[in-house]
This record gives C-alpha cells, structure tokens and sequence, in this order.
C-alpha cells in the first residue's frame, strides 16, 4: 500500500529527512514514532501529496507519488497536525465542502454517516470556531474518512484529546485500520504501543528502529534487567548475588526484592536460581522486565545522539543480544 | 472544472460570513450613493443631463481601493491557517484553486455591480427621452473587464503572502502601477510609449469603454491579464510545495 525507497526532503542546508525506506502493507497500523522536529510530519505531508521529495522514490496505493499525485491523493485520507478547518463553517457544511472536492458518491447520506461515526452528529450544526480540541480532532479524522480512503494518513491524531476520547479515537482507529492501511505518527509511545502492528522509530530524519512493539521491547530489552523476590527478608543474599559473575549491579528494592541489571552475555537465570535455591533462599519470582516502549525509545534516541557526538558511523541499534523468552516465573 | 466551482461556491458564501465583506459593500456603496446624489442635484439645480456612466466610472475609481479589500484574504487565510495543506492533498489542481477564488470574488463583485445599477434605473425615470442604453452597456461590459484583471492580480497577490495586510498592500501597490503605468508618457511617442500605453489599465478602460466602444482590443487585454496573473497565482502555490 505504502512503499518509500531513499525518501529524502531538504529544506535548503538542513535535511529534514534522510533516505527513509519503509513500507506499510494493506489492513495494518503503521506506527511513526519520534521526538518533536523527527521528520514526521515532513514524511507525512510528501507521502499525501502535500510536497515533493527531494530524492527517492514512493508511492501509495500502487500510484507514484510524483507522477501521479492526483491518483495518490484520491485515495488518501489525510489528517494534518493542528487540524486546520475553517472556523466560520459548520461541521456539517465543512464536510459536505470537502465531499463534494473529493467528489463523494450520495454526498448527505455519507456525511451523516461519517458524522455517525466519530461521533460528531449532534454537534453538526455547530460552528468550527466554538468547539473544543477534541471535537475538531474528530471532525478532522471525519473529513479524512469521507472518502474511503485506502490509504489514511494521521499527524499527531491523539494530540489534544482527554483520555476517555483517546480510548475512542484508538477504538474507532482500530475498526478503519482492520480493512485499510493506516500510518499515524505519535511521540506519545504507548499510544503507538497500544495501537500499532508495527512501530517505525525515527530520529534526526533517520529510521532507528523498525519491528513490531512486543518484538522491539523484547529485542531491546533483552537480558538488561531483571526481578527477584524470595521468601522473607533475603538476608545475605545482596552479597552472594553480588559475587556472581555477569551481573553489573544489585539493588535491594524491598525486604526480599531485588533489582539486578545484568551485563550482555549469556543468560543468568539459571545461575541466579540455583544460587538462591542452593542457599536456602525460598524463591517467589525470577522475571526479566521488559521494557516500555517509551524505554526503548529515549535509549535508541540516546544512543543515536552519543553516536552522532562521537562522530561514529555504523548501526546504532542495540543488536546481538539474546532474545529468548520474555519472563520466566520462577 | 467541478472542483474550481465547488471552492467558489464555499468562498463566496464566505463572503457573508465574514464582516468584511459587508463593510466592503457598506463602504463602496455609501461613496457611490453620496456621488450619486451630488451628480443627480447638479443636474437638477443647473439643468444639464447627468451622465449615467459616472457612476460606473466612480465603481471603478473605487475598486482600485476596494478590490484589494476583497481579494486580500482568498489566498493568504488558507497559507496563515494551513487549511492550504488539506485542498492541496485534496485531489484539486492548483489552477482549479485560484480559479474558484477568483470566480467568488468575481461573483462577489457582480453582486455589487447589480446593486450599482440600480442608480442607472433611477436615472432612467428621470431623464427623457431615456438614457443611452447602449453607452452603458459599454461601460458595464468595462467595468465587469476591469474588475476581473483586478481581481485576478489580487487573487496573485494574496498567494504572495499569509498576511492579510502584507497581502491588502501588495495588490493595492500592483493594481495602481498597472493603472498609472502609462501617465509618464501620457504625451509621448515612440516605442516605449506605446509599449506603456498597451499595457495600462486606464487606456484600455476610459479611452472606450467608457465612451461607449467595446473593442476586441480591450477585451482581449482584460482577458489576457485575467488569465495571466490567474496563471501565476497557481504557479506560486505550486511553488510553496517546493519549498
């Protein structure tokens, strides 16, 4: 549905985007995480059409971007970030406007319809200027609906809503995003977390990270950190884990609860449960935590800055280290 | 096509949304009503026929002023909200865009125009044996002609800008040049003369229209420079994507 191949954009000297290669298949949620100033919107806004790329190739929905960009942008919905409408329009007569440039079939019904949807039918009559954040949000992903398109595109769709509306936006994505392609940038990662089949991390206009968000935590988080908890206070045991080889540092968290951190190599379960049990130790729970999203997403950007500052080339993902099985419940 | 009609549709509606539109038309017609009135006592107190075309010419006069006022906002409101970003992925061609604006405004206009000739029907129940149907409908025909270059330039020149006044500015600036452009050589011969005369607005308007001649010549330079600057207002919002 989405295929990008080297997608750069300058503006003058900066580069806002740097030969991004991505692809977003038909039925999934695509997420586009990264700080402020990433190089979301700037994709977003050539993948609809909005401004030509400055080198690479992409199209969507099977059409190319550059030479058949009225093809692209029927098929595209589109909601940009800030949600821009004209003010002194109604809901009902902003729709009925943008239906009928996007030359929508039974132009009424399908704005009642869309109206329905994202819940905004009783404020149709309402001028734009007089609602809240929220309603213009969902007026907004309705005019990006009208259409049907195949293909939406989302900036920044949960900005501005209270939760109870997030839950209804990420409700309402999740039912369109079933039968159509849907890309949503967010630097909010548990919305991405959330709602995403795949996550795309971009920092700086490069991608950093691209897996699904139970695999990226997995990948990342992989041997870092651990849980332990035995019976009772746990006396003694501080020093005897502290002796044990593979392991950078123990923390007592509470009576019998324990918090190590664990150096990349082979895995240290085994030798952390045979240690505990081999001194009598009672053991509740061994569990390797993962980490969130929004973890995994400050380390990649982190790590991504240190590499810049040290002027280093090459991968700067966290690779090679044991995935293996999330937890393991002693 | 469809789509040029459909933004000219929402933008005039516009017009009566917004309080501009309404101090435009409070302004253009209180100055013509005021005229109007002096011309119409003249006439009276020393007996002379009034002239029906003055009120048309006086339209003109007007829009030089007025014109900026109206077109000012079409282009620069959608660049200063980002509303330009939703008709831009939008499957609509950038000539599309500012043809409908244009056409609003055009619309906009005519509408005033109307109200406008209401003075010619006072004066017909009042002059006898009748007003000089034809003459006036020369100067109409002008006037429509000359309203439309100006309001092409200002659908241009609102593209330039996000800023309204920048905008109101820039196209007031651009429609005197184009309306003075040939008083310098007002009595001159020779080639740049005649180059300057072809081009201004006031040759092609007061030296026929408003003397009851509707030449080819005339018309075809209004519509060239309605096409002209409608031409390149779409090139400037097709530049701001490259941007």
């Amino acid at each position: 549905m989405i295929q990008v191949e080297g997608l750069t954009k300058r503006y003058g000297e900066r580069t806002a985007i740097n030969k991004l290669t991505f692809h977003a298949d038909k039925g999934e949620i695509v997420g586009f995480l990264g700080p402020n100033g990433a190089g979301k919107t700037t994709t977003m806004r050539i993948l609809t059409g909005y401004m030509p790329p400055s080198e690479g190739k992409a199209s969507v929905a099977g059409f190319d971007l550059l030479t058949q960009s009225l093809e692209v942008r029927k098929r595209v919905g589109y909601l940009p970030e800030n949600v821009p409408l004209y003010p002194e329009m109604s809901v009902v007569q902003y729709l009925d406007f943008m239906a009928e440039l996007r030359q929508v079939p039974n132009r009424n019904e399908r704005v009642d319809e869309v109206m329905e949807v994202v819940h905004i039918a009783d404020r149709a009559e309402s001028f734009v200027s007089n609602l809240s954040k929220g309603l213009r949000q969902r007026v907004g992903l309705a005019q990006a609906l009208l259409h049907k398109p195949e293909v939406l595109i989302l900036d920044e769709p949960m900005e501005g809503l209270d939760p109870q509306q997030q839950i209804e936006v990420k409700r309402l994505l999740r039912e369109v995003g079933a039968a159509q392609t849907v890309m949503l940038s967010t630097h909010i990662l548990a919305h991405a977390q959330e709602l995403c089949d795949r996550v795309i991390i971009i920092n700086g206009g490069q991608i950093v990270a691209e897996d699904t968000p139970d695999r990226l935590s997995a990948q990342i988080a992989g041997g870092r950190r651990l849980q332990l908890e035995v019976d009772g206070d746990g006396d003694g045991l501080l020093a005897e884990l502290r002796a044990l080889p593979g392991l950078s540092s123990v923390r007592v968290v509470a009576d019998g609860r324990f918090e190590i951190e664990t150096a990349p190599g082979p895995d240290v379960r085994p030798l952390i449960a045979s240690t505990v049990v081999g001194g009598g130790w009672k053991l509740l729970e061994l569990r390797r935590e993962r980490l969130s999203l929004e973890e995994i997403f400050i380390q990649l950007t982190r790590e991504e800055a240190e590499a810049a500052a040290a002027a280093e080339t090459g991968a700067p993902l966290a690779e090679g280290q044991a995935p293996g099985s999330d937890s393991a419940a002693g | 096509m469809r789509n040029a009609w459909t933004v000219a549709k929402r933008e005039f509606n516009m017009y009566f949304a917004s309080p501009v539109a309404y101090a435009v038309a409070f302004g253009l017609l209180l100055v013509q009503g005021l005229f109007f009135y002096a011309d119409f006592g003249s006439s009276v107190l020393f007996g002379a026929p009034p002239d029906p075309t003055r009120s048309v010419s006086l339209f003109v006069t007007l829009l030089l002023f007025f014109a900026p006022a109206i077109t000012m906002r079409l282009m620069a409101e959608e660049q200063r909200t980002g509303t330009l970003e939703l008709l831009l992925t939008a499957p609509v061609r950038e000539w599309e865009l500012v043809t409908g604006k244009w056409l609003a405004a055009f619309g906009f206009v005519g509408l005033l125009v109307i109200l406008n000739a209401t003075y010619a029907v006072i004066l017909s129940r009042f002059v006898t044996p009748g007003l000089d149907v034809g003459s006036l409908a020369a100067a109409y025909v002008g006037l429509f002609l000359a309203a439309g270059a100006m309001l092409a330039i200002g659908v241009f020149g609102s593209s330039l800008f996000s800023n309204q006044i920048a905008a109101f500015f820039a196209i007031m600036g651009l429609v005197l040049v184009m309306w003075v452009i040939s008083y310098p050589v007002q009595n001159e011969t020779g080639l740049l003369a005649s180059v300057l005369k072809h081009l201004s607005f006031s040759d092609h308007y007061y030296t026929n229209f408003l003397s009851g001649v509707v030449n080819l010549t005339d018309v075809v330079y209004f519509v060239t420079v309605i096409v002209l600057f409608l031409f390149l207002a779409a090139r400037v919002v097709e530049s701001r994507r490259w941007r």
